[in-house]
């Protein structure tokens, strides 16, 4: 294996393998450190990623971080690759290939023929190389529309998934929240619980409360009970009523075991809720989230960085035909990402990477308690991600999510943004907001105590 | 001021959830006043992340109950290294691994380990009546204890080390929950049949939320004392035996 190297002034700078030359190029963050593969000093993070711009994509092609052998999603990404999509940046080194994306004239069109040329090993590369403001240009330019009721991703739209959980799962809790959501203008994107319990018999009866609800306000939008696959599946089984299949990922085989999932489990689900064929303007059934650092946390990294990990995590989602994908950037805790700075890096590297390699990228904007961030660095990365196209992030009651105890946005959030930067929500929401007298040119309009929604049997006294 | 959205007319659903629904509005933005109440809630939350342990206080607790105690180090000697280095909180700082070595309390069945974690509120107000609420239940079924293991800046997973070490048939490990905005001072359980480096999450049975206001004190002991006698009697924890047959005992855990 070449090993890597770079002269500074006169001092050389050598990096053992590929493995390392990212980890150390990549900007500082806690969980590096802690798994000991950031670089030992700011100097020699810059001198590696002088050494990195001067690779040639190609290398990527030959140079495998996991061994083939051993890991099927390195065989899904290489085994995968479309040569041809990625003839117009073949000639190009790392550092080109961000000058390339930067480009005038790259634009939705070209970004969209590249996608299934890359590699996640070249978007991770090139996003370390990336200053904040080139990670939101990029990703700005990208374009990635997915359908099931409602239409989300179209320039000029932001959506919002209705995030109602509950600690006890109790469906009247649940409903409050939801038609709260709602009346607050929210849930274009889906309206998602995360089970407190991950049983079959709380999957399938909240699939149920939810499609009820969808149907009998005739809600553009769609539901997901973010459970395991293998409950989610079971519940079909049973004949529940489910819209979106959902599982977190992440980028080696040996984390998703760890997480009992693998790309034949998530191919069989995929078609499971395929076949229900629910979708009724597209078929895109699949609902996917990620996060930096997760890999680490389950002992399973191969020596890899964590944000290379991350975007081999998307290689794993574009395999499939997701609706919805997003990092849940600041969830995991300071270990991995320390503070406000590295949880806004991060979380502008997840959206352009996966935008890069063609998904419909959303972020859930949040943080935890022992974390060195506040509301105030989630107003900054909500900002510059809606400024970066982002697809959607979530809508939490207040911001704080009661069952998994942590902050992410709030429904209001989405109207801070959706004011300052002129968004709006997906097309059919947004009519279906007007006709129910939600909200109507921009604004919420009041909403009178005899509102449909209040006079839902799950919202009346009982 | 018509944009200003006081109160929300579905304000009675919050009899519902403790979600933070019909705040009201200012435009499309929240009032000063939900500004300011949620900054409390999360100057709270920050405080009880940064709390000292005070450790001594709570094992003169449980003498008083009758609960003897030990006490015992991690290698995270403060609370930024803990916070940053998971691994130092899995494992016993090599003086205290030597003194509860010599200690020599043989085998037993059951080893409690308890630690400030992610919350020390949650340890000084929790553990005391859990276990107060716990022991006579124990009594009853006759598990064998060891002294109530104290060991600030802990994982959940110093109970491997621990409960291999001692040669315990299963660990329990009390430890305070990441804070909430609205749950500062939550306690969580984990409780391992023959605990050993080798096990991981899938091997614990984990009972979350134990406070007055989510699970209360009698409760969780309640369920704690029923799924040690289940994993007892059949000799698996975790998913194991989520999955048997009696798997509805353990709704919810």
């Amino acid at each position: 294996m070449a090993a890597f190297s770079c002269t500074l002034f006169g001092r050389s700078y050598s990096f053992g393998s590929l493995r390392e030359l990212l980890a150390k190029a990549t900007p500082k963050r806690s969980g590096d450190e802690l798994a000991g593969l950031a670089a030992e000093s700011a100097e020699v993070r810059v001198a590696a990623q002088m050494c990195l711009a001067e690779l040639p994509l190609e290398h990527f092609l030959e140079d495998q971080l996991i061994p083939y052998e051993d890991d099927e999603v390195t065989r899904l990404i290489v085994d995968s690759h479309d040569r041809a999509a990625f003839a117009p940046v073949a000639q190009l080194s790392v550092g080109q290939f961000r000058d390339w994306l930067l480009d005038y004239d790259t634009d939705a069109r070209a970004l969209t023929a590249l996608a299934p040329g890359l590699t996640p090993e070249m978007v991770a590369a090139v996003t370390k190389l990336m200053g904040n403001q080139d990670l939101i240009l990029a990703a700005k330019k990208c374009r990635v529309v997915t359908r099931f009721r409602s239409t989300i991703g179209l320039p000029g739209t932001l959506a919002v998934r209705l995030q109602p959980n509950h600690p006890a799962d109790d469906a009247r809790g649940i409903a409050a929240s939801v038609f709260d959501g709602l009346l607050y203008g929210c849930g274009d994107a889906v309206i998602g619980i995360n089970p407190a319990t991950d049983s079959v018999q709380a999957c399938e009866s909240l699939l149920r409360l939810l499609d009820e609800l969808i149907a009998r306000h005739e809600i553009p939008t769609q539901s997901c009970v973010l459970a395991h696959v293998t409950t989610q599946l079971e519940a079909i089984r049973r004949g529940a009523p489910l819209d979106l299949m959902f599982q977190s990922i992440a980028g080696t085989e040996a984390a998703n075991r760890s997480f009992g999932v693998s790309l034949s489990l998530l191919a069989e689900a995929e078609s499971a809720a395929l076949s229900l064929k629910r979708g009724t303007i597209g078929s895109d059934v699949m609902y996917f989230e990620t996060g930096q650092g997760s890999v680490l946390s389950a002992g399973a990294h191969h020596g890899v960085d964590q944000q290379t990990l991350e975007v081999r995590a998307y290689a794993v989602a574009r395999h499939f035909k997701p609706l919805l994908v997003n990092t849940v950037v600041g969830f995991i805790g300071p270990e991995y990402l320390y503070d406000g700075k590295q949880i806004i890096r991060a979380g502008l590297e997840d959206h352009c990477a996966g935008k890069l390699l063609g998904l419909p990228m959303g972020v859930d904007v949040c943080y935890t308690n022992h974390s060195e961030a506040d509301q105030d660095d989630m107003d900054t990365l909500l900002t510059l991600l809606g400024v970066a196209g982002c697809n959607y992030i979530m809508g939490v009651p207040g911001a704080d999510d009661i069952m998994l105890g942590y902050q992410s946005t709030s429904f209001h959030d989405s109207h801070y943004l959706r004011q300052v930067l002129g968004l709006r929500p997906a097309p059919e929401f947004e009519a279906w907001l007007s006709r129910m007298r939600i909200a109507d040119q921009q604004r919420l309009l009041p909403v009178q105590p005899n509102h449909e929604l209040l006079l839902d049997s799950l919202a009346r006294e009982g | 001021m018509s944009e200003i959205e006081k109160r929300d007319p579905w304000r009675s659903l919050s009899r519902h959830t403790a979600a933070r629904i019909a705040l009201g509005r200012a435009g499309g933005s929240v009032r000063t006043e939900t500004l300011l109440d949620f900054r409390l809630a999360h100057a709270r939350a920050k405080d009880a992340v940064e709390l000292p342990f005070a450790a001594a206080t709570l094992a003169a607790e449980l003498v008083a109950h009758g609960i003897e105690t030990f006490p015992l180090r991690t290698r995270a000697g403060d609370r930024r290294s803990f916070l940053l280095r998971p691994d130092l909180g899995r494992s016993l700082e090599p003086e205290a691994r030597v003194a509860l070595q010599a200690q020599d309390f043989g085998a037993r069945d059951l080893c409690v380990v308890v630690s400030d974690g992610l919350s020390a509120l949650a340890a000084e107000r929790q553990v005391a009546p859990l276990l107060a609420q716990l022991w006579p239940l124990l009594a009853t079924q006759k598990v064998s204890l060891y002294p109530v293991l104290i060991a600030p800046f802990a994982r959940v997973k110093l109970a491997d080390e621990v409960g291999e070490m001692l040669g315990a048939r299963h660990s329990l490990i009390l430890l305070g929950e990441r804070p909430g905005l609205s749950s500062p001072d939550s306690l969580g359980a984990y409780l391992t049949f023959r605990p050993r480096a080798a096990c991981t999450d899938a091997d614990r049975n984990c009972v979350s939320n134990i406070r007055p206001e989510g699970l209360p004190h009698g409760n969780a002991a309640c369920l704690l004392a029923a799924t040690l006698r289940e994993s007892a009697a059949r000799g698996v924890s975790g998913v194991a035996l989520k999955l048997g047959p009696n798997s509805s005992l353990f709704a919810g855990v």
